[in-house]
């Protein structure tokens, strides 16, 4: 009798179960069925940091929703700046003044029409200027927004920018309607192919069509889901049984995929390096630099680490980066350890010297690679000894305290040029290398006055030689990022940034 | 009715105890939960913005007697990281674990009791030692992988099994169960190999003592013996260790919850704590400690009705 009591009290605590259990959004429940649904299911290693794409920062975050959202401009494929939101655009002379005209007809996802309203409210939202809470130091150069008529933006700088065209894509000011202030967060609305269903922490992000898109005819899918999923091997499996449509998969996975799915190749616009803290001995010596980049073999970490999959860098840019890019670089410093020991033995340190190196765990990647580097640095007489830190306190210690001897990262790509190196500059709040050099701060304080475009280029490339030839730091890879994606899909582009532009992927007929 | 005011007061210490360890801890470790979340290309802007937001500007101490101060109003916080409310974050998570931690020990029990009776019976005899060699065995598997090679073999071959995700009781108890049991039984394999085993060696203890003897002399079936009188006199230790295996069980489900991708309280914890994620952090401790002591009320409450000698005092 008493055990029947043990066994009901226990059936009890699952009926409340089954009724308390809160339906927390679609979930898997429809899994197998995407095909014939036109909706499909696109893995996300993480959460996204936040909704609201004024806030947000973490590329993951962009990759996903940017198909809710339009810029003024927008990156191409190519890398190039397009006209979105804005039809057209123009640039006064002395590069102060620019003038946007704004596409008609274009509709928010809660029905308002695009106004210049929205637009001004947008750039002082960034700007901080009701609020006093700035959100982004990019838009602190602009003196004025003001709209002369109803369909033309104009937008006065304090000083001229050369870098100020590539923060209007949507991953820097993305154009919210002024109505829904206050929600962007809870309730993103914006006028991109996809709108906003729902956010289910640690489980998804679904977006539905949006079906006043601007671009005639797109999107053509239905419903997008966003699962996360921080696990590989399970993604894996998941991509397998046809749980998910679009997955990255490892360099090392590509046998067990690449009969059974498309795959896509994507050079993610990615430069990882080994940085040294250059306040600290050896590093501030040039020589000491340069003899580590002769000791690192770059062959032996793409293939350790990459499978082959990644090209060598020589500086801080990515081959994705178009005209900015410096061809050549990656041959300066070949592997020759005899050249790294003389090098080390001028400075100084004939039988080399011990360090630390430190590296986070959240990704394999930096333990694969901090290993090879430890073998190459080894066979030149540096002895470096591995430290394992938690990300967080990679970011507190290593990148903001600047406490490290050296370590190993992978910065993601940027559109701009000016973002993507400015870093080394002596006075940047992240130059966490303390890297400091004349000519480099120069050319960047130039090249953000620099109006003339050919110049801005061979100040850029300039740049990267300076980098390179003063050895700031071991450049080795951009690494590629490998999506297996459901055979029956068409239409998927790959981006110079994280971004999976659905808008035109679609089911083969 | 002095009993219940004594156990209250032994709970709330409990908790006072873990929320100021959990605390401590959080004084300890180095990290900053805006940095964290938004990354090494943060915005110097932004992040100020943000702390300001937050309240993260203030010393810990100070926000630690903000939350202390909101949970008398039943309010715990905001999360940094999901910018919702930490109640609907685990609210949402709640059934999640708690199916998943009720389905293992569901299964534990099912599995475990019959069996360690059926090997009590069988003394010394060869099915013993293989079983003995099995728990051995279901010990040492580290849970992650087995719960890879349930996917593997059962999860990709049978439909009614999904790899990741989970599916709510209310739209469809099928796929609750196809999403579920694969992580449970990855939860219960090892916890059966120490409870079957338990329950052998008590049933075998209990079988040497004098009214087995004297029932058996007096001609009772063996069945009525066994289920009736040993199992009954070996349920008040069984029912302890079962008291200790939900508690690792529940520990269980944070590494499975991972592994399967559920959105359990178990994942929301790693998150948060990676994230430094303190009121968060702070509300799923204090729901766990809950689910704790409460099903250890529950067993202590079982132990008088299972033995009436026996008096909580």
């Amino acid at each position: 009798m008493r055990k029947l009591a043990f066994i009901t009290s226990i059936l009890f605590f699952f009926i409340i179960l089954a009724a308390c259990s809160k339906d927390s959004g679609e979930s898997n429940g429809e899994r197998k069925e995407t095909a014939d649904k036109n909706e499909i299911n696109v893995r996300i290693n993480n959460d996204p940091d936040f909704l609201d794409p004024h806030m947000a920062e973490a590329s993951i975050t962009f990759q996903m929703i940017l198909n809710m959202f339009d810029g003024l401009l927008y990156g191409d494929t190519d890398g190039s700046l397009k006209p979105a939101l804005a039809e057209d655009y123009s640039v006064s002379e002395d590069g102060l003044t620019y003038t946007f005209t704004l596409r008609d007809n274009v509709t928010f996802h809660n029905g308002d029409p695009l106004t210049t309203e929205d637009v001004i409210y947008t750039f002082e939202r960034l700007m901080g200027k009701e609020t006093g809470e700035p959100l982004d130091a990019n838009f602190e150069i602009i003196a004025s927004v003001e709209a002369p008529d109803e369909n033309t933006v104009v937008i006065t700088l304090k000083e001229p920018n050369s870098a100020f065209l590539s923060y209007l894509t949507a991953l820097d000011s993305a154009i919210l309607p002024k109505s829904n202030d206050g929600k962007h967060n809870d309730n993103p609305i914006g006028t991109g192919p996809f709108k906003f269903n729902s956010y289910n922490p640690e489980s998804n992000l679904i977006l539905d069509k949006n079906e006043n898109y601007w671009q005639e005819g797109l999107p053509y899918l239905d419903k997008v889901t966003f699962t996360f999923q921080p696990d590989d091997q399970t993604a894996l499996l998941a991509l397998q049984s046809g749980e998910m449509d679009i997955v990255a998969v490892g360099s090392h996975r590509i046998p067990e995929v690449e009969n059974d799915f498309q795959l896509e190749y994507q050079d993610s616009n990615t430069v990882l390096l080994l940085g040294f803290n250059q306040e600290r001995e050896p590093f501030q010596d040039q020589r000491i630099r340069q003899a580590m980049n002769y000791a690192i073999n770059k062959d032996d970490v793409i293939d350790a680490a990459f499978n082959g999959y990644a090209t060598k860098l020589g500086s801080n840019m990515s081959p994705a980066m178009g005209a900015y890019f410096k061809e050549g670089l990656e041959d300066v410093y070949p592997h020759d350890v005899e050249k790294a020991k003389e090098l080390l033995a001028e400075a100084g340190y004939p039988d080399g010297f011990k360090t630390t190196l430190s590296i986070s765990s959240h990704a394999e990647l930096y333990s694969n690679v901090a290993q090879v580097v430890v073998e190459n640095l080894r066979e030149a007489g540096i002895e470096a000894e591995i430290e394992v830190v938690e990300w967080g306190i990679w970011l507190e210690r290593i990148y903001q305290g600047r406490d490290y001897d050296m370590t190993i990262i992978d910065f993601t790509g940027v559109l701009s040029p000016y973002e993507t190196i400015k870093r080394y500059h002596t006075e940047a709040s992240n130059n966490f290398f303390n890297y400091s050099n004349e000519e480099f701060d120069q050319l960047m304080e130039e090249v953000i006055v620099e109006t003339d475009e050919n110049k801005q280029v061979e100040m850029f490339h300039r740049a990267q030689e300076v980098l390179s030839e003063d050895a700031a730091a071991v450049y080795m890879a951009d690494y590629q990022i490998i999506w297996a994606l459901n055979p029956k899909l068409e239409g998927y582009q790959l981006y110079p940034y994280f971004f999976h532009d659905l808008s035109e992927v679609r089911f083969a007929e | 009715m002095a009993l219940l005011l004594r156990k209250i007061l032994l709970f709330l210490i409990t908790i006072a105890l873990v929320s100021v360890i959990t605390f401590a801890v959080f004084q300890v470790i180095p990290g900053d939960p805006v940095r964290i979340m938004l990354g090494p290309e943060a915005d110097e802007v932004q992040v100020e913005t943000l702390e300001k937001q937050l309240g993260l500007d203030k010393p810990l101490h100070v926000q630690y007697a903000n939350w202390i101060g909101g949970l008398f109003t039943g309010d715990l916080g905001q999360s940094i990281r999901f910018s919702q409310p930490v109640i609907d974050l685990i609210i949402d998570r709640l059934p999640v674990t708690l199916s998943l931690a009720f389905l293992s020990l569901s299964i534990v029990i099912v599995v475990a009791i019959p069996l360690g009776i059926f090997l009590a019976k069988r003394q010394n005899k060869g099915s013993d030692i293989v079983f003995s060699a099995l728990t051995q065995l279901g010990m040492a598997i580290p849970a992650f992988w087995l719960g890879m090679l349930l996917m593997i073999y059962i999860g990709m071959r049978f439909d009614f099994f999904s790899i990741s995700g989970y599916v709510p009781w209310s739209v469809s108890i099928e796929g609750a169960l196809g999403s579920l049991l694969l992580p449970a039984i990855t939860i219960a394999i090892p916890q059966i190999a120490i409870t079957f085993r338990y329950v052998r060696n008590t049933v075998i203890d209990q079988m040497k003592l004098d009214y087995v003897r004297t029932l058996r002399s007096k001609g009772i079936q063996e069945s009525i013996v066994i289920y009736k009188h040993v199992l009954r006199n070996s349920m008040v230790p069984i029912l302890t260790v079962l008291g200790l295996i939900f508690v690792e069980v529940v520990a269980g489900t944070v590494i499975v919850e991972q592994v399967f991708g559920l959105p359990g309280l178990g994942s929301l914890l790693v998150t948060s704590i990676s994230y430094r994620d303190f009121p968060l952090v702070q509300g799923i401790v204090m729901y766990i400690t809950i689910m704790v002591v409460v099903v250890n009320f529950v067993i202590d409450m079982l132990y008088t009705m299972l033995d009436p000698r026996i008096r909580l005092r």
